[in-house]
This record gives C-alpha cells, structure tokens and sequence, in this order.
C-alpha cells in the first residue's frame, strides 16, 4: 500500500499506473476468466440483439441458428465430405509445391552455378502473388482439381523455397571449416554439416508453407470452385442461408487454428531435436 | 578471371528465362498449339503496348491504387491505436488479446463473404476488407514495439514528470518507431494483396484485379499476363519504396 502511495506521488508514473489500472500479476485462471469475458459478453450481446430482433437475421442469425446449421453440416455429412475434400488439396498441393521448393532451395543452396542460373528466374516467379496466378491457370485449366492444386502449389512453393535456399546459405562458416578439417567428402558435408545447420530454416519454410497453403485454399474455393469447406460459404451467402455460412466460417476458423498450432509445435519440438545441435 | 567470373553470374542467370521465352515463341511460330488460347510472348508484347498506349493499364493500376490506400488509411491508424492501448494495458491485453489472436486465425479471405453481407459488394466492403488486412500486421508491430520500448526511458519519462500523454508521445512511440515502420511495411505489402483479392470476389468495377478476371471471362491470355505482371510489379514497388522509407526514417532518427 505504501509502494502504491509513492508511485501515486510522481503523476506520470500515477497515470501510467492509472492506464493499466493498476491490474495485479494473475494466474492462469485469471487470465482464462479474463479472456472469455469479451467473447462471453459478446455472444450474450449477439443473443440479445437477435433475441429482440434489434438485427434481422437476414444481417446476423441468431447464435443458436448458428450452431443448428453447424449440428445440420455435420449431420447430413457436408460437413465432413467438403472439409475432406479441401484437407485432401492441402495436403497435396502443399506436397507438390514443397518438394519443388525443397528441391529449387536446396539446388541454389547448396551450388553456386545453380543458384547463378537459377536465382534471377525463380526470384521474379516469386514476385508474383498467387492470387495474380488464378486466372491465368483458370484459361487452360477451367475450376477443376488441377486449379486448386497448383494454385495452393505454388503458394507453398514460395516460403519453401526461399527459406531452404536461405538456410543452406547460411549455415556458419566455421561449421564448414570443421567439415573441411576432417576432410569430409560432399555427401559428408551435406550429411553431418550442412542439412543439420539449415533444419531450423527449412523447417520455418514448411510450415509458412502449410499455413499459405491453408490460405491460398481458402481463396481459390472462393474464386473457382463448386465444393470444399470455401465454397461452403460462397454457396451459403448466395442462398441466403447465413446461419450455415457462419457455421461453415466457425470450421474453417478451428481447422486454420489447429493447424497453426501443431505447425508451432511441431517445428519447436523438431527444431529441438535436431537444430539444437548444429546451431 | 575476376572479369571472366563478372558476367559470367548475369549470363547464367539469363539463360533459362530466355531459354524458355524462345522456346514459347518458336513453338507458337511454328504452330504447335492455338496462339489464339494460349498466346505468345509477340501477343503478350501486343496487348501490353495496346493496354499502356490507349490507358487502360495505368487507369486500373490507379482505380486499384487508390481503394488500396483508402483501405489502408482506415486499418492502419485503428492497429496503431488497438496495438498502443494492448501495450500500455495489461487489463487490456488479457481482456482482447486472446479473442483478437483467435480471431487473427481465420484465413483471410473467409470474411469476404461476411463482409459482403454486412457491407455490401461494392466499395464500402472491398475498404473494409484491406483494412482488416492491414490491421493486424500494424497492431502487433505497434504493441511489441511499444512493449518493447525500454524501460530505462520510461524511468526517465517519468523522472521527467512528463505526463502519461506526453511521455507516450515524446519517449514510448519514438522508440516504438523501427517496429511500427516495420509493421506498416508488412501492411503495404498486404494491404496490396487483399486489394487484388477485394477486387476478384466483390463486385466487378474499375482496378486490376477486375481487368484481370474479365480477361480470364474473354479467354485473353495475353491480357492476362499483362495484369499480372502489372500487378508483380506494384507490388515490388511497394514493398521497395516501403524499405526505402523505413531506412531513411530509422537513418533520420539515428538508429
């Protein structure tokens, strides 16, 4: 109490103390209990403004709408079979893409002749954003699978690419140094030196990779597609069914945040078990 | 050697994208696919002199331009102000933080149909969709800037009995200043992507991304083209002017 009437003497400091309102270290419930009184207040907002029909459904359905259509999707298996369909093109799109730009990167990374014919070509392909690739793609190969697989392709290519040639480059010289102390052939090098020094790297190029993927999935079921969890709500706004749009936003929302989860998790947990070392 | 190896680099890396024009353009010379689908690097050359000469390339640069920046002078102060006010408030950040992160997780371009809702497919919605593309990346630079902000120059803030504004204004934001040039840098480059996004999915009008999905609808190829590397380009500019700026301004401050 006498520490907060010192403080409170020195106005500046009175008003910085003032301006975070003087809140004290919390624990972790604490913290839970604050962060869920904004969404909590708010969906009791939301309910009451539907309840009172203060907003028409047709600008906001109400919570409980919501969550039937959502019970509806998953029910009539909509649901599952787009959500399906659009992990499957992520997963392959992002495969395609990622081999690629591990093998342009490490290409570039790791010889000086490939990076020289290699570089001006690859750095202005990457110039271009994915979005300005869709309706070039879209001529030769109308909305089909083909479409959204290169368009999330070339979206994780990207930050593959850029970072796995990155990482090579930047493994510490004195590490090659050591290599060239044991007289250590290519393959060696590669081996034991090089590949542990970029892991870290080449890891934070995957998942930047998985997370464009995810996105540019997100587009190009927007802008060209007749199914996949994107489309879901395309088709829902068109047909006026909100409550199911909102539903299908809620999904996508909990896919995206999953897999930047275990994406974060995954990467320190690799990065620990194998960069830890060389870095 | 040292001369030889000097042009050697810009001579290797000339050679595939040469490579592969030549080879576009033989084969097209030479009939082996419909020039009138697929176009050629002569068509392509064609509709960019076309587009640039009678100005309907730098007019919808400019349309898209100018929705970009309108987008931008609408999210960029609103993430100063939400990512100073998380900084400076602990009560604030753990009120707003977690639900902004969560909110943060939802792949863009899923509010389009929402927004489109609320604000309808026209400009209103489009600016509002590239101000919530900006936001983020200027909010969060803001707060870890301003969290960041030594806390040796809040003492002297406060030894200087400067008032909270004051010291905000003169001591915090200054030395927020390299992350929030970098964040407003991100937001440009952004700001500049979900203009082209904005433009596909609301409704058609005037700006490149529109040029871009009716030369799609007309199956012109080399119109195509043209927009993307117009757009290639705008973005580069950008995101060059944008490094630029942040240098001088960081040079001017001495940092």
């Amino acid at each position: 109490m006498t520490a907060q009437a010192g403080i409170a003497a020195r106005p500046a400091a009175a008003a910085m103390a003032r301006w975070s309102f003087g809140w004290p270290r919390s624990g972790p419930i604490a913290a839970a209990f604050l962060a869920l009184i904004v969404p909590a207040s708010g969906l009791a907002i939301w309910r009451i403004a539907t309840q009172q029909a203060w907003v028409t459904p047709l600008m906001l359905p109400a919570p409980d709408a919501v969550a039937a259509a959502l019970r509806d999707l998953a029910r009539s298996g909509d649901l599952t079979s787009n959500l399906g369909l659009s992990l499957r093109r992520v997963v392959l799109g992002f495969g395609f893409g990622a081999a690629i730009g591990l093998a342009a990167g490490g290409a570039m990374g790791l010889s000086r002749t490939a990076e020289a014919m290699l570089r001006p070509l690859l750095l202005s392909f990457v110039q271009v954003p994915v979005l300005a690739w869709i309706p070039l793609l879209m001529i030769p190969l109308g909305i089909g699978e083909t479409l959204k697989l290169a368009a999330i392709g070339i979206s994780a290519f990207t930050p593959v690419f850029l970072n796995t040639a990155k990482g090579f480059r930047n493994v510490a010289p004195a590490l090659i140094e050591v290599g060239t102390l044991y007289k250590f052939n290519w393959p060696q090098r590669v081996r034991h030196i090089l590949l542990p020094g970029a892991l870290p790297t080449l890891f934070t190029g995957l998942r930047l990779g998985l997370t464009q993927a995810w996105q540019a999935l997100i587009v190009v079921e927007l802008v060209a597609s007749t199914d996949g969890i994107g489309y879901v709500t395309v088709i829902a706004r068109q047909m006026f069914q909100f409550d199911q749009m909102l539903a299908a936003m809620l999904v996508i929302g909990v896919v995206g945040f999953c897999l930047d989860r275990s994406l974060r998790f995954a990467e320190a947990r690799l990065v620990h078990r194998f960069g830890g070392a060389a870095a | 050697m040292r001369r030889a190896v000097a042009w050697r680099t810009p001579a290797l890396g000339a050679l595939l994208p040469l490579a592969l024009i030549a080879t576009w353009q033989i084969a097209a010379s030479a009939g082996t696919f419909d020039v009138g689908l697929w176009a050629s690097p002569a068509t392509v050359l064609r509709a960019a002199s076309a587009t640039v000469r009678d100005g309907s390339l730098a007019g919808d640069v400019w349309a898209s331009l100018q929705r970009d920046v309108a987008g931008l002078a609408i999210g960029v102060p609103v993430g100063l102000i939400v990512g100073t006010l998380l900084a400076l408030s602990r009560l604030g950040d753990a009120l707003l933080g977690p639900s902004l992160s969560a909110v943060r997780q939802v792949a863009l371009f899923t509010w389009v149909p929402l927004i489109s809702l609320w604000l309808g497919n026209d400009e209103p919605g489009k600016i509002a969709f590239i101000a919530y593309a900006v936001f983020f990346p200027v909010m969060l630079a803001t707060q870890a800037g301003v969290r960041g902000a030594d806390p040796q120059l809040r003492e002297v803030a406060r030894t200087l009995c400067l008032t909270s504004w004051q010291s905000l204004r003169r001591v915090i934001l200054p030395a927020a200043l390299p992350s929030i040039a970098a964040g407003i840098h991100l937001a440009l480059v952004y700001g500049w992507l979900a203009t082209i996004g904005a433009e596909y999915l609301f409704s058609a009008g005037p700006g490149i991304g529109s040029a871009l999905m009716t030369g799609r609808a007309q199956f012109r190829m080399d119109q195509v083209i043209v927009g993307m590397v117009a757009i290639a380009v705008v973005g580069m500019l950008l995101n060059v002017l944008a490094g630029a700026a942040e240098r001088r301004l960081l040079q001017s401050r001495g940092l």
